[in-house]
């Protein structure tokens, strides 16, 4: 291999692994996303040209970052002369940036927190701030994201673009909260990134194949998160997805079917992420400051720890249920601790709670209500309101997996069941 | 920056906010040099709108839009960024009753 190659391979590897740092901290240092993200395009390019010469610099981010800054206060420079309107104000401003501010380790740190703060901030739309998220703390491209999202490209590329126009101009800043704003804002992250995880694992509509892709990205950034601000929630979301993402291969048949979780194979079960995630779950609840997603994670983990559906703790389960409620009340949440208790005293219980729920009118419309309540009415023998339920499920149902296991369910309910 | 914080009430709610409130948090933002301006409007039955097409003035009853909520008053204020903005607007009494828009204040160009 000649020099030259083995110098494109490491710019290769530098690009997939610092850009979005490099992104980040010019961001800070320019004050806007294109410019950054111009500024990166050309320190990329001009270590493409320099580097096979010169060498590969001992300090590869800091030359990025130093040559990103030049070439884009450059390019202002020209376009100052072109304009003469422009009273060079944003030149003003950045000639007095300290010269060693990109060198600094825990600045840089701070500035990838700044822009997934900034990305996920709630004055943009919540669509825009996963599309945002994506893809400047992520790098992905808009077609990829555009691909995942089943939205036409324009459409995404447009939504950033209104995105990136509000930040500058309405002046959302490139800051990490304060400690008194932390907690509201970390939940607007938190639900950014578990959005993308969901979105690549429930998958709300069609095939599932593109899909996973966007799970392994909140992953990633669960854990970017986790190792720039270790709050409690923040281990609790990335050990909820982790535990999730282990039953990834258990959860769908080669073909792409459905498989409940009581006849999963728990030996298909990814081990270093239980393992990982267990850990992670107890470094957060040891910290006595659990919240939603610790709680959930906790519940992930007792299914993690149990060797069959049947000598699941679902005691312990429902008592969890029981304390996220209290933290945070929702019809799913109560759909979901009354499966719980059809596990631990029988569907006849389970069943008494789903109809106390869909009777206050709240789940209408969400189709796990209705299979949950379809599952229990089949394991009753109640077979008209089983195969009722199934029906309703299955006409809310937009994602295909889920509705070929519907559709087996209602087909196996029409033969007299043994 | 300057930014303007646009109050919007529904109807009912017009009253629900005692004046003396509202003129302390003017009282408070102008001393802590927050306030550029503010002012109270009337009710919207009074509104009358202005347009002028092709040289001609015509002029209307009412507001632009009919909505549920109704512009009340506005605050434009001096702000470092958008959250110090929000934080302020946060603090404008008629927030709990009705909604407060933030919009950046344009420049004009010559």
């Amino acid at each position: 291999m000649s020099t030259n190659d083995s110098v494109h391979e490491v710019i290769d590897a530098l690009y997939a692994s610092e850009s979005r740092r490099v992104l980040a901290t010019l961001i800070r240092l320019l004050g806007d996303f294109d410019r950054a993200e111009e500024a990166v395009h050309e320190a990329f390019r001009a270590a493409l040209e320099q580097w096979p010469r010169e060498g590969v610099p001992s300090n590869p981010r800091a030359w990025l970052v130093s040559t990103g800054r030049f070439k884009a206060i450059d390019a202002m420079r020209r376009q100052a002369r072109f304009d003469a309107l422009d009273e060079g104000s944003h030149l003003a401003g950045l000639a007095v940036v300290d010269e060693h501010a990109c060198e600094d380790a825990e600045r840089v740190a701070d500035d990838r927190l700044r822009l997934i703060f900034t990305c996920c901030h709630p004055a943009l739309a919540p669509d825009a701030q996963v599309a945002l998220t994506l893809r400047e703390v992520c790098g992905l491209t808009t077609e990829a994201i555009a691909v995942a999202f089943l939205t036409p490209a324009p459409t995404l590329a447009q939504r950033i673009v209104r995105a990136k126009a509000k930040i500058r101009t309405a002046r959302i800043p490139y800051r990490v909260p304060t400690p008194a704003e932390l907690p509201e804002r970390l939940s607007a992250v938190l639900r950014v990134i578990y959005l993308v995880f969901n979105e690549g694992y429930v998958a709300s509509s069609g095939a599932l194949l593109t899909r996973h892709d966007l799970s392994s990205e909140a992953i990633r950034l669960g854990r970017l998160l986790a190792d720039l601000l270790p709050d409690h929630e923040v281990l609790g979301l990335l050990a909820l997805m982790l535990l999730h993402e282990s039953r990834r291969a258990a959860r769908t048949t080669e073909s792409g079917d459905l498989v409940l979780l009581e006849d999963q194979d728990r030996t298909a079960w990814n081990v270093a992420m239980i393992r990982e995630g267990t850990a992670l779950i107890e470094r957060a609840l040891a910290t006595h400051r659990a919240g939603p997603y610790c709680i959930q994670a906790a519940i992930g983990a007792i299914h993690a720890a149990a060797p069959t559906m049947a000598e699941t703790d679902w005691g312990e389960i429902t008592a969890l249920y029981d304390v996220l409620l209290g933290l945070e009340p929702s019809p799913v949440v109560e759909l979901n601790r009354a499966v719980a208790v059809a596990m631990r005293d029988g569907p006849a219980a389970g069943l008494a709670l789903v109809d106390a729920l869909l009777a206050r009118g709240d789940l209408d419309d969400y189709r796990f209500a209705h299979a949950a309540r379809a599952d229990l009415c089949r394991r009753l023998g109640l077979i008209d309101e089983a195969r009722a339920a199934y029906a309703r499920a299955l006409a809310l149902s937009r994602q295909d997996a889920e509705r070929r296991f519907l559709e087996r369910r209602l087909a196996e309910l029409t033969t007299p069941h043994p | 920056m300057k930014y303007l914080c646009l109050v919007y009430l529904a109807r009912d709610k017009w009253d629900a906010v005692p004046d003396r409130e509202c003129f302390s948090c003017g009282q408070g933002l102008r001393e802590r040099g927050t306030l550029v301006a503010a002012e109270p409007l009337e009710s919207v039955d009074t509104a009358t709108t202005v347009r002028v097409r092709n040289g001609r003035v015509s002029i209307t009853d009412g507001p632009f839009a009919e909505t549920k909520e109704q512009l009340a008053g506005f605050y434009l204020i001096e702000a470092a960024d958008l959250d110090a903005a929000i934080q302020v607007a946060a603090k404008i009494p008629p927030a709990r009753e009705g909604s407060i828009e933030v919009r950046p204040v344009r420049e004009l160009r010559p």
